[in-house]
Formats: C-alpha cells, sequence, structure tokens
C-alpha cells in the first residue's frame, strides 16, 4: 500500500527532459519534485513531502515516453534520459476528470466552508477547470462530527487522500486515525469509534486540503481573506515553533484566531502541537487585565497608568535612595522577550542598583556555558536535530515537554535513519524509535553522565540501583558507551535531571566525539533568553559572573557583591529585609513553592496578564501585553534565536518592555541611558493600520510627548536589540536573516565563565502536552482538552 | 458438491482427477500424485523454469501472463526469503472453476506450489482461498494436514534435504483481495489496498520478500507440466498459448458448467455444440467471454479462437474463464448496472478515478433503467468510463470501465430505447418491484 | 474473553505461520465470528491485544471485508447472489422469493433472530446459477421450490 519516500542520500544526478526543458536531480528524486526545481508544478492531493507515497489521486498523471499509459509522477523515480510531458491534451483532460469525479461527490458548500479560499480542490479546480457539471445524481451524505474538542470531522468533504492518516501515523506516531470502510463508503476514523483519544496536535486539520476536518477553535469564525498573518513564535515550550497567528480586529483590539504554520517558514516546518495551534486563546480569556490596579484601603483598584507609573517610579526610587538597591527584588520573565529580559536585567542593575534578580529556573545553562567555553560550534539547533546521524538523549520526555524536539527526532528517524540512543527513568513514547533505550532509576541521571566521562564505578552504581526490566548491566553499559563513542556528529539532548558537574562531565564526555553537540532542554519559551539576558543574581547577560570583568560591567558600572537569588529573597522578604519587589511575567508564588505572606512586608509590583496567585498579593498591578502582543527576538532551548511580531492586541494593557521604560522615566532616569535609541537600523513605524498598529501609534505618541522625531523610540525593542548584539557574546547573529524570519543560532562560545550553582534552584515546570504554566490555565481550548482526556494521551502501538 | 459435467471434446489434464477421490491422499498417490514434486526436486530450479515456460502456460487468473516469465524474474539471491502464493481468491462474476480443482484435487494446488517454490528457491508457500469457500478450506487444510504427515511438505521433503512449508490463509469477502498486490496486503492482515508498483511482487512481495504470485489453476497445471514435458503441453493449445483451460460456461445456455478444453477451442463452438446452444428457442445477444470485466461480444463477434491472443484481437479478452451468456431476453442496460453495482461494491477506494468513477456510474446506470435517462447520460457514461480507463492506481478501475464501455458502445440503441421515461422494455409483467438497495 | 478449544488450538496453530502476527488477522476475525456470531467491541479488544494491533487497526480491516461484520445477525445467513450469471437466470426472483417468505428485505434480520437476508456478489457458483448459501453452505439451481424446502429445513434445524 505505502512506500517509503526515497531518501535524499547524496547520488549521482540523472538527466531528463520535461516539457521540452532539461532537467537535473539527483538519482532517486520523484518525478513530481524533479518537476518543482524546474518550475513545473504537477498537480496533486495526495504526495505530501516526507510521508509515504500514496498514488491514490491520481492528479499527477503525466506522460512518460515509451509508457503506454499515462504514469503518476509521485511515485516514479527519474531515470537517465527520461521524456516526460505534463501539459499534453489527454493530460489536462486525465486533471479534469479526476476532478469532476471528485466533484461528482463532493458538497458545493464553499460558502460556508471553513477551507473556502483556502482550499486545494478550489484551487484545483479553478487551475485545472471541471465546471460545468454532468452529474446529476444526489451526493452521498454523511452527517458532520466531532471527534475532540478541537478536532470536527465533515465527511462529504473529504477527498481521502490519506494526508490526516499519514501525518498522524508517520508524523506524529500517534496512528488515531484510520480508513474504514471500503470502495465510495470509504472514511477516515477516529481511534475511538466516535471520538479521538490523542496527542491533540491538529495536524491533521492543518494538513487537510479541504475543509474535510476544522478547528473546533477556529471553525465558522471567518473567513480566510478576511484574516491578517503574521509570522511570530509560539509563547509555550521552549522549542520555539514558528506559528503563523490569523488576527482579526475586534471591539477591543486584534484578535488572533487561528494559529499554524501552513508557510513552513521555520524549523518547524508545518509541525505545531496543540499549544502552539489552539492555546493563543489565553489572550482573549475574560479574566484579563485591562487596567493598572493599585491596592488602596487593602483592595486592588483600578487607577490610570499616570497613576500606577508614578506611584511605582517614586517607590522604587524611595526605597533605593532610603534602604539601598539591595532592599530592591526583581524577578524576571521566562515568557518575555530577550529584549525585555535584557532591558530588566539592566534596568535592576543601572536604574535599581540591585544584583537581587532572578527567574524561574528549569535548566542549567550557566552550567553549559561554562563547559562549553572556549569550544566553537558545540551548540546544536533545532535544526541539526532533524539532520543529526546519531542522538543521545538522557533524562526529560520530550513527546510532552518538547514536542517540536520530539517531531524532529522522530522524523530524523524515520526519514534519515537516524540511530537514537535513550536513557530515560520512564517507558517514554520516544523509546518507539531509539536503537537502544535503556531504563535507569529515577534521580541517576547524572550517574549515567559520570559514568560516560570515565567514571567507571558510576556504573556499578547505576547497576545496582536498577532491577527492573529495560535496565542493562555493567556490560552494557560499557557496550552503550562504546557504541556512542564510535558515533559522529552526536546531538547529546538532556533534560534538567542533568545540571552542574553532571553537564561539565558530559561535555567532556563529548570531547571525545568528533562534531558532538549539546542541547539542554528548558521549559518556557524564553527560558533560553532569561539566562543569556542575565537574569541572575550573580551573572550578567552572557553568563558574565559579577565577580569578575566585562563590557557590562563599564557599561553598566555595576556592583560586583552577587545579589539574592529567588529563595534569599523570600527569606529577606519574611525577615521584612526586602523593600520592594518587582515581578515581571512571573508566577513565583502559584509556581513555585513559595509562602504567599513572605512579601507581605514588601513594595510589590507585578505586570501579569492575570490577577495570577502572585499578583493578588501585589500593590500594584500592570496588565501586560503577552509574547503575542509584542516585538522582539526570543531564544529557543537550543540557542536558535528567532523574530517575534506583534499580532494580537488588548487594549489597555502596555507590554514589559514599555512599562519598564515607563518606570524608569517615572523615577526619572533618563531613559536614553537604558535604550540607546535614535541609532538603530529599524522602527516600528509608520503603521496606522493592521496588526502593528497600537505599537506604532503608541510610538507616535511617546515621540510626540517628547518632541523627537519619528525614527526610533526608548520603547523600541530594535533599540536594545542593537545593544545585546553589540555586548552579549554568541548573540552577533544576521540581523537581516533575523529580520527575513529564519532563526538564528547563537553561540556559547564566548560567554562568561557562568557560575556553580545551587542545583536545588533549579524547579522544573513539568508541564505536559496540554499544560503549560500558568498560561494554559488561563487557555479554554486546554481546558476543554484536558476534561476530555480523563486519561493521558494513550501510547499505541505502532505499525 | 458442484455438479460435474462433460463433453467429448474435453481434453482432461488440471481435471484429470476430477470425481475420482484425490482428495484422498493415498487415491491421489495411485493418480500420480506428488511424483512431478519428486521429479522436480531432481532438477535443477532453472529447468524448471524452464519447462514451464516451454509449455506455453499462461496465468488463469485473468492477465494471462507467461507463468515461466515470471518465475523467472525472481532474484536467485535476496536477503529476505521468498514466496510462492497461491491465488484462490476467485470472486470474478462468471467464474467458478478454483472451485473444482479445490474440491476433487486440492494436492495438485500443494503440488503445484511446491514445483513453483523448488523453480525459485522459495522455502514456504501460501494457498490463500477466498472466505466464502469455507468447505473448500476444510478440504485443503486437511491435504495439507495430510501431505505433512507424510513428510511430503515440512522438513527435508521426500529425504531431499529441503524444507518446505505448505500453510492455507482465508480470506472474509473482497473481490479486489484477488488483485495480486491487494492479496499480500490481505494476507499480512491489512486491509485489501494493491501496492504501488514497482516494486513487482516477484522483487519486493511479501513482507518484503520476493514473492511468485498465481492462480490456482495456473498452478494446479505445473504437475502436469513437469510430468508430461512443456512440450507435450504447449501442443494442446494454439502458438504461444499452452494447453488446456477450464472455461465456465453459465448464464444463458442449455448444458452449463466447467469443462476443460483446449486453448483456441472455437467460442461459438463451445456455447452451440459443449454448451448446448441457447435454451427456450431464444437467441443469443452478447457473451461476456472472460468474467464480468472483458468487454462482451455481439452474437455476431463470436466466431473467434478462445485463447489470449485471439480474443485481445476480437476487442475483448480471455480473462479468467468465465464465458456468460446472454439471450435475447435480457436487458443490458441492466446487465451494465448489476456489472457496476458489483464493482462500485467492490472497489477498495483508495484511488479516486475507480471510487468515484463506479460510484457514479453506479447511480447513473440505475436512474437511467428505472427510466429517469436523459439523451446526455448515454455520452455521459462513456465519458467517465473512458477517464477512468487506464488512469486507475489497479485494473479494477479498468475491469469496471472496459465492459460498460463495450455496452454502450454496441448497445447504444438498447440504452436509447430506455429514454424519455419509457420502461425497460425487456422487464416482465410484475417484475416492476425494486430489488432491495445493495447495502455497503 | 474466553473462546471455544477449536478456536484456541487453530490460532495458535496459524500465528507461526506468519513472519508478522496480525498477518493471522483476517482469517481469524472469521473464525472468532462464527463462534461469537459477529465481531463485538470485546472481541477486537482480544484479537488485537493478541495480535499486537489497535483497536483502531482491527476495525479498518474489519469494515473492509463484506463477510465481517459488528452487528449481530441471524443464525442463518441467506446469501443471495445477484450477480450477472445469476441474475440472467432468475436470480432477483429468487431473492425476491425469500423476502417474500422471510418477511425481511436486504441486510434485515426475521423478529426470531433465525435468518437474515443478504444480497450478495458472485459466490463461485455461476454454472450452477441461481445460487445462494446460508451460512457457509452453497445451494445451486435454485427454484423458488427449492428455496422454500431449504427454508424450512433452516427453520426446522434452528427451532429444534
Ligand atoms: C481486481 C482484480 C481481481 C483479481 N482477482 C483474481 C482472482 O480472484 N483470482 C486470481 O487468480 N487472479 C485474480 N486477479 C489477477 C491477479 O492479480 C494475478 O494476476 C493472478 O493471480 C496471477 O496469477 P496467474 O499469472 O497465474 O494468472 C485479479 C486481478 C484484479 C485486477
Ligand atoms: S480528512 Fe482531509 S486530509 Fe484526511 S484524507 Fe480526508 S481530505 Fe485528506
Ligand atoms: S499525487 Fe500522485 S497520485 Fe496523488
Amino acid at each position: 500500500m505505502t512506500q517509503s519516500p526515497n531518501h535524499k542520500i547524496l547520488m549521482a544526478d540523472v538527466n531528463l527532459t520535461v516539457d521540452g526543458k532539461k532537467v537535473t536531480a539527483p538519482a532517486g528524486t520523484l518525478l513530481i519534485e524533479a518537476c518543482k526545481t524546474v518550475g513545473i508544478e504537477v498537480p496533486s492531493f495526495c504526495y505530501y513531502p516526507n510521508l509515504s507515497l500514496q498514488g491514490a489521486c491520481r492528479m499527477c498523471l503525466v506522460k512518460i515516453e515509451k509508457m503506454p499509459k499515462l504514469q503518476t509522477a509521485c511515485t516514479t523515480v527519474i531515470s537517465e534520459g527520461m521524456i516526460v510531458t505534463t501539459d499534453s491534451d489527454d493530460v489536462k483532460q486525465a486533471r479534469k476528470s479526476m476532478l469532476e469525479m471528485l466533484l461528482g461527490n463532493h458538497p458545493l458548500d464553499c460558502p460556508v466552508c471553513d477551507a473556502g479560499g483556502e482550499c486545494e480542490l478550489q484551487d484545483m479546480t479553478f487551475s485545472y477547470g471541471a465546471a460545468e457539471s454532468k452529474f446529476m445524481e444526489a451526493k452521498n451524505h454523511k452527517d458532520e462530527q466531532q471527534w475532540s474538542p478541537v478536532v470536527f470531522f465533515d465527511r462529504p468533504r473529504c477527498i481521502l487522500c490519506y494526508r490526516c492518516v499519514r501525518v498522524c501515523g508517520e508524523g506524529m506516531d500517534v496512528w488515531a486515525l484510520g480508513v474504514q470502510n471500503r470502495g465510495v463508503s470509504s472514511l477516515i476514523a477516529p481511534n475511538k469509534k466516535d471520538h479521538l483519544e490523542c496527542e491533540e496536535c491538529g495536524m491533521c486539520i492543518d494538513i487537510c486540503p479541504v475543509g474535510a476536518l476544522t478547528s473546533g477553535a477556529y471553525r465558522y469564525k471567518t473567513r480566510p481573506w478576511e484574516m491578517t498573518h503574521v509570522g511570530t513564535v509560539c509563547t509555550h515550550c521552549g522549542d520555539g515553533c514558528k506559528t503563523t497567528l490569523g488576527v482579526r480586529r475586534s471591539d477591543t483590539g486584534m484578535e488572533i484566531v487561528r494559529g499554524d504554520n501552513r508557510d513552513k517558514s521555520g524549523t518547524n516546518g508545518d509541525f505545531l502541537c496543540i499549544k502552539g495551534r489552539y492555546a493563543f486563546d489565553f489572550a482573549n480569556h475574560e479574566e484579563r487585565l485591562t487596567q493598572p490596579l493599585i491596592r488602596k484601603n487593602g483592595k486592588l483598584t483600578p487607577s490610570t497608568w499616570e497613576e500606577a507609573f508614578e506611584l511605582v517610579g517614586k517607590k522604587f526610587a524611595e526605597v533605593r535612595d532610603k534602604e539601598g538597591g539591595s532592599a530592591i527584588g526583581v524577578i524576571g520573565s521566562t515568557r518575555t522577550t530577550n529584549e525585555e529580559a535584557y532591558l530588566l536585567s539592566k534596568f535592576a542593575r543601572v536604574v535599581l542598583k540591585t544584583n537581587n534578580v532572578d527567574h524561574h529556573r528549569t535548566a542549567d545553562f550557566p552550567a553549559l556555558s561554562a563547559a562549553l567555553r572556549g569550544k566553537p560550534d558545540a551548540t546544536a539547533s533545532m535544526a541539526d536535530v532533524f539532520n543529526a546521524p546519531a542522538i543521545l538523549l538522557i533524562g526529560n520526555d520530550p513527546t510532552e515537554q518538547h514536542p517540536l524536539l520530539a517531531w524532529q527526532i522522530r522524523n530524523n528517524v524515520r526519514l534519515h535513519r537516524a540511530k537514537l540512543y535513550v536513557v530515560n527513568s520512564q517507558t517514554i513514547k520516544l523509546r518507539r524509535q531509539a536503537t537502544s533505550f535503556t531504563q535507569i532509576p529515577l534521580g541517576t541521571e547524572g550517574k549515567v553522565a559520570s559514568f560516560l566521562s570515565g567514571d567507571e564505578a558510576a556504573a556499578d552504581a547505576l547497576v545496582s540501583a536498577s532491577s527492573d526490566n529495560g535496565s542493562i548491566d555493567k556490560d552494557g553499559w560499557i557496550a552503550l558507551r562504546d557504541k556512542l563513542r564510535g558515533e559522529q556528529n552526536l546531538v547529546i539532548i538532556f533534560g534538567s535531571e542533568i545540571r552542574a558537574n553532571d553537564i561539565s562531565s558530559l561535555v567532556r564526555f563529548g570531547a571525545g566525539i568528533s562534531g558532538a553537540k549539546f542541547i539542554c532542554l528548558a521549559d518556557y519559551s524564553n527560558s533560553r533568553g532569561a539566562a543569556d539576558m542575565g537574569l541572575y543574581p550573580d551573572l550578567l547577560p552572557g553568563y558574565h559572573p559579577l565577580a569578575g570583568t566585562s563590557d557590562f560591567h563599564q557599561e553598566w558600572s555595576v556592583a560586583q557583591a552577587a545579589g539574592l537569588d529567588l529563595a534569599n529573597m523570600v527569606e529577606a522578604g519574611k525577615k521584612g529585609a526586602l523593600k520592594a519587589l518587582y515581578v515581571v511575567g512571573s508566577n513565583p508564588v502559584g509556581r513555585l513553592d513559595i509562602d504567599p505572606f513572605a512579601f507581605s512586608n514588601s513594595f510589590v509590583v507585578v505586570q501579569d496578564m492575570f490577577l495570577t496567585e502572585t499578583a493578588i498579593m501585589a500593590d500594584v498591578v500592570l496588565p501586560a501585553a503577552n509574547a503575542y502582543e509584542k516585538a522582539g527576538t526570543m531564544t529557543n532551548t537550543c540557542g536558535d534565536v528567532q523574530l517575534v511580531k506583534k499580532a494580537g492586541e488588548i487594549s489597555g494593557t502596555k507590554s514589559d518592555f514599555e512599562m519598564i521604560v515607563r518606570i524608569a522615566d517615572a523615577m526619572g532616569f533618563d531613559v536614553r541611558k537604558l535604550v540607546p535609541f535614535g541609532g538603530g537600523t529599524r522602527a516600528d513605524m509608520g503603521q496606522s493600520r493592521g496588526a502593528q498598529s497600537g505599537e506604532a501609534d503608541r510610538h507616535a505618541v511617546w515621540l510626540e510627548m517628547q518632541g523627537l522625531e519619528p525614527k526610533l523610540s526608548p520603547l523600541d525593542p530594535m533599540a536594545i536589540l542593537d545593544e545585546i548584539q553589540r555586548l552579549v557574546p554568541g548573540y552577533q547573529i544576521s540581523r537581516p536573516n533575523l529580520l527575513a524570519g529564519n532563526s538564528e543560532h547563537t553561540s556559547l562560545t564566548k560567554s562568561g565563565a557562568g557560575a556553580a550553582h545551587n542545583p536545588e534552584s533549579i524547579a522544573p515546570a513539568n508541564d505536559t502536552l496540554f499544560t503549560s504554566g500558568t498560561l494554559g490555565r488561563y487557555s479554554r481550548t486546554l481546558q476543554s482538552v484536558l476534561e476530555s482526556h480523563e486519561v493521558k494521551p494513550a501510547e499505541v502501538a505502532a505499525d | 458438491m458442484a455438479d460435474l459435467v462433460s463433453h467429448p471434446d474435453e481434453v482432461k489434464v488440471v481435471s484429470r482427477r476430477f470425481g475420482l477421490g484425490a482428495t484422498n491422499l493415498d487415491r491421489y498417490l495411485e493418480l500420480d500424485g506428488y511424483k512431478a514434486v519428486q521429479k522436480a526436486l531432481a532438477m535443477e530450479p532453472d529447468a524448471i523454469t524452464n519447462e514451464v515456460k516451454a509449455s506455453g502456460l499462461r496465468g488463469r487468473g485473468g492477465a494471462g501472463f507467461s507463468t515461466g516469465m515470471k518465475w523467472s524474474f525472481v532474484p536467485k539471491q535476496s536477503a529476505k526469503p521468498k514466496y510462492v502464493l497461491c491465488n484462490g481468491d476467485e470472486s470474478e462474476p462468471g467464474t467458478c472453476k478454483d472451485r473444482l480443482i479445490f474440491e476433487h484435487d486440492p494436492h495438485a494446488v500443494i503440488e503445484g506450489v511446491m514445483i513453483g517454490a523448488l523453480a525459485v528457491g522459495a522455502r514456504s508457500g501460501y494457498i490463500y482461498i477466498r472466505g466464502e469457500y469455507r468447505y473448500l478450506s476444510v478440504i485443503m487444510q486437511k491435504a495439507i494436514r495430510d501431505a505433512y504427515a507424510r513428510g511430503f511438505i515440512g522438513k527435508n521433503i521426500f529425504g531431499s534435504g529441503r524444507d518446505l512449508d505448505i500453510y492455507w490463509h482465508g480470506g472474509a469477502g473482497a473481490y479486489e483481495v484477488g488483485e495480486e498486490s491487494a492479496l499480500m496486503e490481505s494476507l499480512e492482515g491489512k486491509r485489501g489496498i494493491p501496492r504501488i508498483r514497482p516494486p513487482f511482487p516477484a522483487v519486493v512481495g511479501l513482507w518484503g520478500g520476493p514473492t511468485v504470485i498465481n492462480n490456482a489453476e495456473t498452478l494446479a497445471n505445473v504437475p502436469h507440466i513437469i510430468l508430461g514435458g512443456g512440450e507435450w503441453y504447449a501442443k494442446l493449445g494454439t502458438p504461444k498459448n499452452g494447453g488446456t483451460r477450464l472455461f465456465c460456461l453459465s448464464g444463458n445456455i442449455a448444458k452449463p458448467g466447467v469443462y476443460e478444453l483446449p486453448m483456441g477451442y472455437n467460442l461459438k463452438k463451445m456455447i452451440y455444440e459443449v454448451g448446448g446452444g441457447i435454451p427456450n428457442g431464444r437467441k443469443l445477444k452478447a457473451v461476456v467471454p472472460g468474467g464480468s470485466s472483458c468487454p462482451c461480444l455481439t452474437a455476431d463477434e463470436i466466431d473467434v479462437a478462445m485463447d489470449f491472443d485471439s480474443v485481445q484481437k476480437a476487442g475483448s479478452m480471455l480473462g479468467s474463464g468465465g464465458v456468460v451468456v446472454i439471450d435475447d431476453q435480457q436487458c443490458i442496460v441492466k446487465f451494465a448496472l448489476r456489472t457496476m453495482k458489483f464493482y462500485q461494491h467492490e472497489s477498495c477506494g483508495w484511488c479516486i478515478p475507480c471510487r468515484e468513477g463506479t460510484d457514479w456510474l453506479k447511480k447513473t446506470l440505475i436512474r437511467f433503467h428505472a427510466g429517469g435517462g436523459v439523451k446526455k447520460d448515454i455520452d455521459n457514461m462513456q465519458y467517465l468510463s473512458e477517464n477512468m480507463l487506464g488512469r486507475t492506481f489497479c485494473p479494477l478501475g479498468d475491469a469496471a470501465a472496459m465492459p460498460t464501455i463495450a455496452f454502450v458502445k454496441k448497445f447504444r440503441k438498447e440504452f436509447e430505447d430506455h429514454l424519455d421515461g419509457r420502461p425497460c422494455p425487456y422487464e416482465k409483467e410484475g417484475a416492476a418491484e425494486q430489488l432491495p438497495a445493495m447495502a455497503h | 474473553m474466553k473462546f471455544s478449544d477449536e478456536f484456541e488450538a487453530r490460532f495458535a496453530e496459524m500465528v507461526p505461520h506468519y513472519p508478522t502476527k496480525r498477518s493471522a488477522l483476517v482469517p481469524t476475525l472469521l473464525y472468532a465470528q462464527d463462534e461469537v456470531g459477529f465481531l463485538s467491541d470485546e472481541v477486537i479488544a482480544e484479537l488485537a491485544s493478541r495480535l499486537e494491533l489497535t483497536e483502531l487497526e482491527v476495525r479498518n480491516v474489519i469494515s473492509y471485508y463484506s463477510m465481517l461484520t459488528t452487528e449481530p445477525r441471524g443464525k442463518f445467513n441467506v446469501q443471495v447472489c445477484t450477480n450477472i450469471s445469476c441474475m440472467v437466470r432468475g436470480a432477483e426472483e429468487i431473492l425476491h422469493h425469500c423476502a417474500r417468505r422471510l418477511g425481511i428485505g436486504n441486510k434485515q434480520t426475521t423478529p426470531d433472530g433465525l435468518f437474515t437476508l443478504e444480497e450478495v456478489e458472485c459466490i463461485g457458483a455461476c454454472s450452477w446459477a441461481p445460487a445462494a448459501q446460508v451460512n457457509y453452505d452453497f445451494h445451486e439451481n435454485l427454484t423458488a421450490e427449492k428455496i422454500d424446502g431449504i427454508l424450512d429445513e433452516y427453520k426446522k434445524r434452528g427451532t429444534q
């Protein structure tokens, strides 16, 4: 039935002729792909790159000389001297008749179909013509079905291209869709008879060429042509999927109505998990804050922005001037942009004069940066994970926590036959792709690192600690290590189980393998950025220790003594020593085991979207925009930097960037010293319509107020990006490439020496596919899916 | 169970043991059973294949491909095990011959599979029998058990040092599964969806190993060829069409039955002499010469030699040997409709032209036959069929298109007689009652 | 889920005939259906786990084959072939006769649960047309009278 697509193993070139044009392509190339290289589009429904071949839709029939019948270009491998015609009358007639036959049973409900305007069948009919209807019979009907909170199926529209079945099975390794019945009664069926039990990724919906599978989150909301499409980065996990958001004007600003990546503009190709695809709806949650709140008489009371900034500015200045900066704590975010994290780090040290800076740490990036210092090209990008010949994965469960990484690994194994070595305390789903799966007791991941780096005794400890199946004896460990040592260009991926010295052990082990690269897995969308931008009490951006020298020491003139980390800020708060706390986009009370009364004696300012457990105890709450509502950059867990673009807007909110600048301004600080605007290369300006308009408008207001020329403002994150690129090691990336929407990999080669942290300070988020820290709680889609899944996505057997 | 018939013109090769109790292994041995395989064991594999090539044996499953040639495509060396697969899915309307072989001579099929396996270097063979043929599966399973018990199959067969296993496998109702690649899917426990070719089964077949697939009748002939010699067998038939063939005479014919006649036997003679002509004083209207997939021949087109090449020259196909005779009381539109209902019901649904084309044609024919036809329908039916032809994923689409084209072209007048709300001229008084619709 | 010893023996014998477990699926489904009457959720779950398949995969296969059913049928499934060779020899009349006799239409079951009527495709009895199968038994060269006798016989067997 199916056949694997040919692999792109470098092979000799083959010459052929298509419609009189000379075509040269590597041996093994499919004819349909070879045609593309010279701009000849052969129509297809069932053919989909990187999925198994079907030959089912017959749209791609072409004439090949010496063949008696028309041949499918999607299954034909090119051969030397082949002479192909794709535009003859019989080929055109074949296409036309396929469409006629399809349309015989296809409902012509385009005006009410979600896919109308984006339908491959519509486009194809437009291009190849089947305008005259010869069909007089009643069409086969079947009622629409809802298969999950997010998946609806309309059988009559289905053209049976089997893309959904394949992307679910081959791409996702979920196998939740099948084909039932036969002949004209054939239909796509979900794994639980009348509903789906799956990872709810929505890939099936996205890949459907027509409107047969539609999204519960998007259906009937709008027409595709009424949306503006903004390519940005998903706000949920640390993988940094590119997502294209469909936005539409609404009463309260710009509303996001859809997420997908059909333009395949990022490393994720068309992949998105449930969160990337649907969980933007937290933005429109009715509990969203749209007005600043000030505690008056014990109650949080709405106020104006002016009042709020004035109060915060005054209070912060007061504490700083009276008690010293060390009486102020700053907690940054793992979801704000690099520019915001950097600005916050700078604001804390330069304006608030404090090194009490921290964030919710979910991985030990400082240890990795220290271990990799001076080693060029030692980190792997997300793209590398799809191409590496071998991968070692220790700890973590990427299927749940890093869906894109899991996709990259899975499809690398499937399409390139990469070797995957998994060491885990759980029987994680990726073991199904693994060449070798080794189960270890929870908490012994570090021992594995030690053993790999040459500590023989660690193997004994591992062997004695484990008793159950999946574990191996000492010889087994030695054999595994030997195999790994024999690999080249091994990508070593590890979860937060591996920290501090264990990371140096792994790096030492990697040093013996030619081309080895590392990925350290952290949990939130910009955890890596928060770390890189120095949201640490003892580290400046680029992991420069405070106790040392760096460009920052000079430019920022900071105190050398390390500040308090989060735990110590809590202690200081309890003792009454922390007079003010500035929390930007973080919910430490809700997410970390922190006594909510620890900061009762501090002046607490929280910037957030919702009244979180932390915000509720604040003195001032400032309504924040989220990452879909602002511009900047983010760095994924691998170190890939991507551009974040403004898509949605909720009026009444401000970006964290703007709020930081406004507070500095209210404190009487010269914002020019905070944001070096005026000399950059890009300005968000001039737009008064469309998705970016809100930001541009605010720029305009600011500029007018300040009497500045409309070029760059201190609210333009790009001005800070200039500084980041100038000062943060590894961020000397190509700006044009970034602006073009591509990811740019950063290197830790020249970063600072990091610092040895207390490994205890790392608290994994423990998110699953269907949760996303505090954000997830405000996503109706995630909540409804969670409710519909009483059990975890079942593991199903692969074919 | 099924009645046997005979006619003096018959040349009994594959039906030699019919009615002689050869399901009993001892009786089979008395009737030269398992001699051929012992002879083959002493031959070089290539010599076996060459003998079959020399016999001019062509596939009895429908396509008529040279069996010896097919065997020679199997690579000598293979990393994966090789297999022989006997196709006993017999589901082509008009065809009921493999049934008799399984019923009367199951060991001949086993022996044929064994010889095929020796020729191509396979160590296991499967005999796939359609699910409806349960009583034949019982017979076949017993035959296999008996042969194992005597050591004819299994380890070290006939002391040759060679191991050879033969297994039974059963279907569960699906015509498409008779198509060779869908057959393999079905045997592998899947839906009967055909595979993309190339690669062909001889190179990549069952579980990825090289596989020879032959019809049951084809394989049952092989022991006779090995014993009697290829040359002898070839001479029974016409050039390039060796041997004899089981012809299943059915429909409006006086003496229906399965007759073994030499290849090239004249169709007219077959109908009027062997089959006793058209009963009840009626006249011949048309003949479907090789199972429902084959374009019909009109009464004046039947002076044709029944071998693959001659029938093809006459514009049809010899197919699976099912000769369906249609008399002048039958309505061609209804016949076309019943044929299309079958293909619509049996289409696997994989590709657009077959799935949608058969459904569309069926619906049109239902309306047309019921008197709701318009003139444009006739052209549309021809247009649709012609646009299915040669463009489907497997030959089932062709099998649906070809007879339809012939019906419309050769009996256009009869189609026109149905137009403008006129009742079917052939429908008997009081038979207007609608058939319960075929549910799928 | 319990099957008969005969089923178990056959299953145990059959599975090792193939390099993959799932290869035994199609015939096994039919034998299981013969025992249970239809392919219940329970049977599907059991065979899926035995053959290391998902229930979805088993359902995909079941729904492809026309002899397999997930709905209960009568004790005797009267399958009348109406394909071409039978049709030209009066198969429709046979089908209608059955329908009238049993008082049911195509794919329906008599209230006493004894008979299901089904119009089927060619069953390989073309030269002995018209023909029908009751369960696995062939009945050929049928006439209305012959059908009456046959149905009486089954009725007797079914009510004994
Ligand atoms: C739709 C379809 C149904 C078929 N059904 C059968 C069948 O029931 N029995 C059979 O032997 N061949 C059948 N064939 C032919 C087989 O594909 C194959 O050609 C044959 O088994 C090869 O054996 P042979 O060379 O001995 O004829 C069918 C082909 C098609 C396209
Ligand atoms: S549901 Fe959509 S993607 Fe899936 S087979 Fe049908 S048309 Fe194709
Ligand atoms: S794209 Fe080739 S058959 Fe569908």
